[in-house]
């Protein structure tokens, strides 16, 4: 699988570790919310057959996380962004 | 028909005229007591166990393919009992136990193969290592032995026994572990399940569930709706994809592992060998191949096939660990879809939904499993409560901290 770095260009999947689903980076308030939302968060999966968001960084390259839409059917990559640009746009500071 | 030594002689002298299919081709009833969702490994033994051991009728398997044609016939064979913690090694003892009656229990040849398995070591810790979960077997009634360097060598003399990075210094025995034909374990427990009178349904693919007030009424199917007391699912890899139909969301993700098979060669390497440290495990068929694998590919992926990368890593520690190899060609690779749990243990437990039964989350060790994951969700799903060596596979875990991580890699899938 080549994966398109935004930065970078096309590189190796070989080069990136794989972290999983996108959700992870949606972390609840450990102070507020409660021990179920955490059990889910920490453990339960859509694990969907077709597209699938989530997360590779970039250990043998510039060290970024990114998040790739694959589609765990085909293996096809159909979108590649900067982990931290889809933070920011869900509204978080970094 | 019973299958005998004797059957074949009279066989082979009259033509070969009287062997008969091997199982029915029913169509669907309208309504069953047991639905089991799933027609693999799991799935046909859970049938076989219900009618067999706990005396329950009108008992049918669903399958979306045809029987066997999933994990239980893309596996690479190897049954042990050589797990550490508590709420896995008697459960998987009581596996191997079964395998070694199995093939009397349902009259077919599985030829099951205890050639021993032996898990190699390298360093001081590893040794302290494999000796705790050595006696952690053999307190569970399992067998287990250490073996020094020059016991290795004996075994295998042929293997780099000075390599500069994973120098071999001795390793875990288990004898009784081995191989089994595992194509012959779904036909095997098919045959058993049908002269029982399960209708073994294939072509038949669960695509939704009927829940009324919390309870399950019965599956739509690709071959219509088929009413059931109970439902018991047992699809591995499409785990989540069945679930989802009862509103679950797993603590399981999808991921494939792939299997290598080389050409033929003489006879060399007797027994199961791993190479943990190296991400390699290797054994040879009776037709000579050798089979071995090695990592998981290490994203999530329905696919049933990997990447060139695993391929790679896999023939390169099959060339550390025996540079004997380096001639022999690589005649086949495939792929399975394995749920890979959050703690690299599997579940067999109710769910929310009253009637509904779950099965699943076998990573790539659930073949060895097979017997006892059939006697104990046959179990569950006939009594309502869990048999005495699956108590621990329970959903509410995670929830309450009971993990049973062999591996302690915490919550990540693709490490276990
Ligand atoms: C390459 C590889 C090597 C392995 N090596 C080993 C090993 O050496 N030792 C070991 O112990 N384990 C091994 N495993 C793991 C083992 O094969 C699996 O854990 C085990 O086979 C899973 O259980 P099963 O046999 O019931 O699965 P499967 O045979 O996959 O059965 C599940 C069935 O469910 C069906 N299904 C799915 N969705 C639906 C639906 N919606 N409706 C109806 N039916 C459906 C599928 O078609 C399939 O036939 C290996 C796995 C792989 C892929």
């Amino acid at each position: 699988m080549i994966i398109n770095h935004p930065i970078l260009g096309p590189r190796d999947a070989q080069e990136f570790v794989y972290l999983g689903d996108a959700n992870l980076m949606g972390r609840p308030d450990g102070m507020t919310a409660g021990i179920e939302a955490f059990h889910d968060y920490l453990y339960n999966r859509d694990n969907p057959a077709g597209a699938h968001r989530e997360l590779w960084y970039h250990e043998q390259g510039d060290r970024s996380w990114l998040v790739v839409t694959r589609n765990t059917v085909t293996h096809e990559i159909l979108k590649v962004e900067m982990a931290r640009d889809v933070a920011r746009a869900g509204g978080r500071s970094k | 028909m019973r299958y005998s030594g004797f059957r074949v002689i009279a066989e082979a002298l009259t033509g070969h005229k009287g062997w008969k299919p091997v199982w029915r081709d029913p169509a669907p009833q309208a309504e069953y007591d047991y639905i089991i969702v799933g027609g693999g490994g799991h799935g046909l033994a859970t049938a076989y166990y219900l009618a067999k051991e706990f005396k329950q009728a009108r008992i049918a398997v669903l399958e979306k393919g045809y029987l066997g044609g999933g994990n239980v016939g893309r596996n690479t064979t190897i049954i042990r009992s050589n797990y550490l913690l508590e709420g896995n090694e008697p459960f998987y003892e009581f596996s191997l136990k079964l395998w070694e009656g199995l093939e009397q229990d349902f009259n077919y040849n599985a030829m099951v193969s205890q050639r021993g398995i032996i898990n190699l070591i390298h360093t001081d810790a590893q040794r302290d290592a494999f000796t705790r979960r050595g006696n952690g077997m053999i307190l569970n009634g399992a067998d287990a032995e250490m073996l020094n360097r020059d016991q290795v060598r004996a075994l295998y003399p042929f293997l780099n026994f000075d390599n500069a990075r994973f120098p071999i210094k001795g390793a875990l025995m288990q004898r009784r572990g081995g191989t089994v034909r595992h194509d012959a374990v779904a036909w095997g427990y098919a045959r058993g399940a049908d002269m029982r009178g399960v209708d073994l349904i294939q072509n038949c693919e669960v695509t939704g569930m009927r829940i009324e007030n919390g309870r399950i009424r019965g599956v739509e199917t690709s071959r219509g709706f088929i009413g059931a007391k109970k439902v018991g699912v047992a699809v591995a890899g499409s785990s989540s994809k069945v679930m989802a139909h009862a509103g679950m969301r797993l603590p399981i993700e999808s991921h494939v592992l792939q299997a290598f098979v080389s050409e033929g060669l003489k006879p060399f390497i007797n027994g199961v060998m791993t190479f943990g440290a190296g991400h390699f495990y290797v054994s040879q068929s009776d037709k000579g191949g050798l089979v071995f694998g090695g990592d998981i590919d290490g994203y999530n992926s329905y696919a049933q096939r990997g990447n060139l990368p695993v391929i790679e890593d896999v023939a390169e520690g099959g060339m550390a660990l025996m540079p004997a190899i380096g001639r022999a060609r690589l005649l086949r690779t495939w792929g399975g879809i394995m749920d890979m749990s959050m703690d690299g243990s599997p579940i067999i437990d109710k769910t929310h939904v009253e009637g509904l039964y779950f099965n699943g989350g076998w990573c790539y060790g659930g073949f060895k499993a097979t017997p006892a994951s059939g006697w104990c969700f046959a179990h569950l799903l006939a009594k309502d409560e869990p048999h005495k060596t699956a108590t621990a596979y329970r959903f509410d875990r995670f929830l309450k901290g009971l993990m049973i991580d062999e591996k302690g890699q915490g919550a990540q899938p693709n490490l276990h």
